[in-house]
């Protein structure tokens, strides 16, 4: 069982490893949604240290690539911002009842929007 | 019979071995360069009391310009235009202030959670997220460059995320500069005909503002304190 | 050791005064948590906090309670560490004191703090260099040192490490108050606080408000009845001692300056500027000159009724002191230019709002209402002061 899961492991460190170097952006998801939704906090804290300390900014790996792909529109077609419950972080987050510190300072819509 | 591992010790252990890949390869991404330092020269002479089309481009560009029923003495001020006399022949100067980006920045020694730091470039920066508003480093600026958010903000420019209850300062344009861009400031001194600012890298000896730097042997402010800023002014 | 034995008792939560004390605290604490709230909500912009006076009202606050509250375990200390056993009856209460203030303080600081939300964020990031930092270190470890303490000498079976513990806990509050001291001491940007008199001068502050402090909470808990009039006349003469220290170290601080050409532009703006009044009226007629008027001329000095008044005023006249030096010292113009008339930079203007002024006495508030609860539950408030174990050794 244990042998098995490490040969997993180091096929998926593989297989993920030689993804990530390709990886575009928009239209190709950072990982897939059970990873993101357990992991996503992880992840954006890592990014975001790695950000601001070393100047480490990959490409559409910003919190605003996140906001532009994950966009969620109203009936007039304009992106909506975290105020509004439709907002894609509140689609999890208001059900999680777990407070989002990030757009008190960051902007919840698609980049260079207002 | 072994014991199996625990399910949240599998998941555990999963998420980490998928993830890795990922962090190593944001780590891999190049980080700032070790060896360089930016900085700025503003030649003064060129600066006029009338003028402040630097702050206005940082505050635009920013977005800390937006709020309009802002006390005063509460406003955003990322770069302030200061105005000096001197007492016995009379001549002025004009100057724009912003922060330093000292070699031993004060602000960096007495933060207490460490938000104030120094990239590797030389540019010191408030990492916002860490930032709990205590306003030690504003106490400790010997140029008074820093500036407190009294008040909640909205409508944040996506490249410059800014709220209540933490410090800021002028970051150089970092994001701009990152991207091989000038800052803004620079660029609205040159739209306005005058040109007064400098960037490049303080130690490499070929760049244009080291150059020019060995040639006029500016001032910078507060010599005797020590703190060796990285932005030098010229005509003072 | 010669005296009967002191017996200690817990307040009589019978008292009709007591009532009425702990519901006024209770609407203050209250009071204050509603400011803090608004600040939170709104932000610092209700307050009359700026970019230049960074820290105003709370932090005076709050710098006075961390300042007391170090001093007021003085009385323990010279008891435990220094065997003026005099002391002795007093020593309980005066490490309970030592803790309430310092809480008060605090409850005043993280509320301020642009972000208290972050506190668990200031605990796990530990800048090593900043001397903020070290305080918060040094806070946390005197609650720890003064508990054990307290436990040391209100149990018997341990009390034998009084000694012992008591000496950790007085050599902990000098690094702590020197480390206050030197929060305003190590900026070299401010002209008012570079300098190295601040970690004594702070050191004599707290031996001066705490003692005042200490007075203060004997005489309202514990009242006149029961005191000998030597015990308070000795307490009275040691108030009296430490306020002319402190009045050594503010004349130290301000002839340095005074002196040289540059240090007189500076003294001309602390002693004769906008906190001037502060200064002459609150820290030097209230704060000093009439106390040791009221402590040592007779015919004040020969009765004890006068002890807590001039208590009292050292309290008012500290809180002053550290009013005009933390707002004060933050309106002074930075130095851009040495030698040129920097005319865009003026004396920073700050008016305290009513958010500041509720905040920083629910700090007060939050002390007291300690202390009180501190005396119901626990036996350190002393019965039987009398002059005889006033001729105790010390």
């Amino acid at each position: 069982m244990r042998v098995l899961l490490a040969a997993v492991s180091i096929l998926s460190m593989l297989v993920t490893g030689a993804l990530g170097a390709e990886r575009t952006w928009p239209g190709q998801c950072v990982a897939d949604r059970q990873e993101m939704r357990r992991n996503h906090m992880d992840l954006l804290m890592h990014t975001r240290d790695a950000t601001v300390r070393q100047g480490v900014r990959p490409a559409g790996r910003g919190l605003d690539g996140c906001v532009t792909c994950h966009a969620v529109k109203d009936e007039r077609g304009v992106p909506v911002t975290v105020a509004d419950e439709r907002h894609f972080c509140n689609s999890c987050h208001i059900s999680a009842a777990v407070r989002i510190d990030c757009f008190s300072c960051h902007s919840s819509l698609p980049g260079g929007a207002r | 019979m072994t014991a199996c591992p625990s399910r949240r010790a599998l998941l555990a252990g999963a998420a980490t071995t998928l993830l890795a890949p990922g962090w190593l390869l944001v780590a891999a991404q190049a980080a700032v360069p070790t060896g360089r330092r930016w900085g700025l020269l503003i030649d003064t002479s060129k600066c006029t009391a009338g003028c402040d089309a630097c702050v206005r481009a940082c505050a635009a560009e920013y977005g800390w310009g937006d709020a309009t029923q802002v006390r005063s003495d509460q406003a955003p001020r990322w770069i302030r235009k200061v105005e000096a006399k001197d007492p016995r022949s009379g001549a002025v100067k004009s100057l724009p202030v912003m922060c330093q980006h000292c070699a031993k920045p004060p602000c960096v020694d007495v933060c207490p959670t460490g938000a104030s730091f120094k990239r590797a470039d030389g540019i010191v920066l408030v990492d916002r997220h860490v930032c709990i508003g205590c306003r030690f480093c504003m106490m400790a600026c010997p140029f008074g460059a820093r500036s407190f958010v009294h008040e909640a903000v909205t409508g944040q420019r996506a490249s410059a995320p800014r709220g209540m209850g933490t410090v800021e300062a002028c970051h150089l344009c970092v994001g701009r500069v990152d991207a091989g861009l000038l800052p803004v400031c620079l660029e609205a001194c040159r739209s306005e005909g005058r040109a007064a600012i400098l960037f490049g890298d303080l130690n490499d000896p070929d760049s244009a503002i080291a150059r020019r730097i060995a040639e006029i042997a500016p001032a910078r402010l507060r010599p005797d304190l020590r703190v060796e800023p990285g932005v030098h002014y010229g005509g003072l | 050791m010669a005296g009967p034995r002191i017996r200690f008792t817990t307040l009589d939560t019978g008292r009709p005064h007591l009532r009425a004390a702990a519901l006024v605290l209770g609407v203050v604490i209250l009071a204050a948590l509603g400011a803090a709230f608004l600040m939170e909500h709104h932000g610092h912009a209700i307050t009359g906090m700026n970019n230049t006076v960074v820290w105003g009202l709370p932090h005076v606050f709050a710098i006075f309670l961390i300042v007391a509250a170090s001093g007021a375990l003085n009385v323990a200390s010279m008891a435990s560490v220094f065997g003026r056993t005099v002391y002795k009856p007093l020593a309980p209460l005066s490490g309970l004191l030592a803790m309430a203030l310092l809480a008060g303080g605090l409850f005043v600081l993280v509320l301020d703090l642009g972000r208290p939300d972050r506190l668990t964020v200031a605990l796990t990031h530990v800048n090593p260099t900043s001397i903020f930092a070290w305080n918060v270190i040094l806070y946390s470890g005197f609650f720890a040192l003064v508990a054990a303490y307290l436990w040391a000498l209100l149990d018997r079976r341990v009390g034998r490490h009084a000694g012992t513990i008591g000496l950790a806990a007085f050599i902990w509050r000098l690094v702590l108050t020197t480390g206050t001291g030197s929060i305003f001491g190590f900026l070299a940007a401010r002209d008012v606080y570079h300098s190295a008199v601040m970690a004594p001068l702070f050191i004599a502050m707290s031996l001066s408000f705490g003692l005042a402090v200490f007075l203060l909470v004997l005489f309202a808990l514990h009242g006149r009845d029961g005191m000998g009039d030597a015990l308070i006349g000795r307490l009275g003469r040691l108030q009296a001692l430490f306020v002319a220290v402190v009045l050594y170290f503010v004349v130290v601080q301000h002839l340095t300056g005074l002196y040289t050409a540059r240090g007189a532009e500076v003294e001309r703006f602390l002693l004769g500027g906008p906190w001037a009044p502060a200064f002459w009226l609150g820290q030097i007629l209230i704060g000093t000159l009439a106390p040791l008027v009221l402590l040592l001329v007779p015919p004040f000095s020969r009765a004890p009724q006068y002890v807590p008044i001039a208590a009292a005023l050292v309290a008012v006249g500290g809180w002053f002191q550290v009013y005009a030096l933390v707002i004060g010292g933050q309106s002074l113009p930075l130095t851009l230019l040495p030698g040129l008339d920097v005319t865009s930079e003026v004396p920073a203007a700050y008016a305290p709002s009513l958010p500041e002024a509720l905040l920083g006495l629910g700090g007060v508030a939050v002390a007291l209402a300690l202390v009180v609860a501190g005396c119901a539950v626990l036996r350190v408030l002393p019965r039987g002061l009398v002059d005889e174990t006033a001729s105790g050794e010390g």
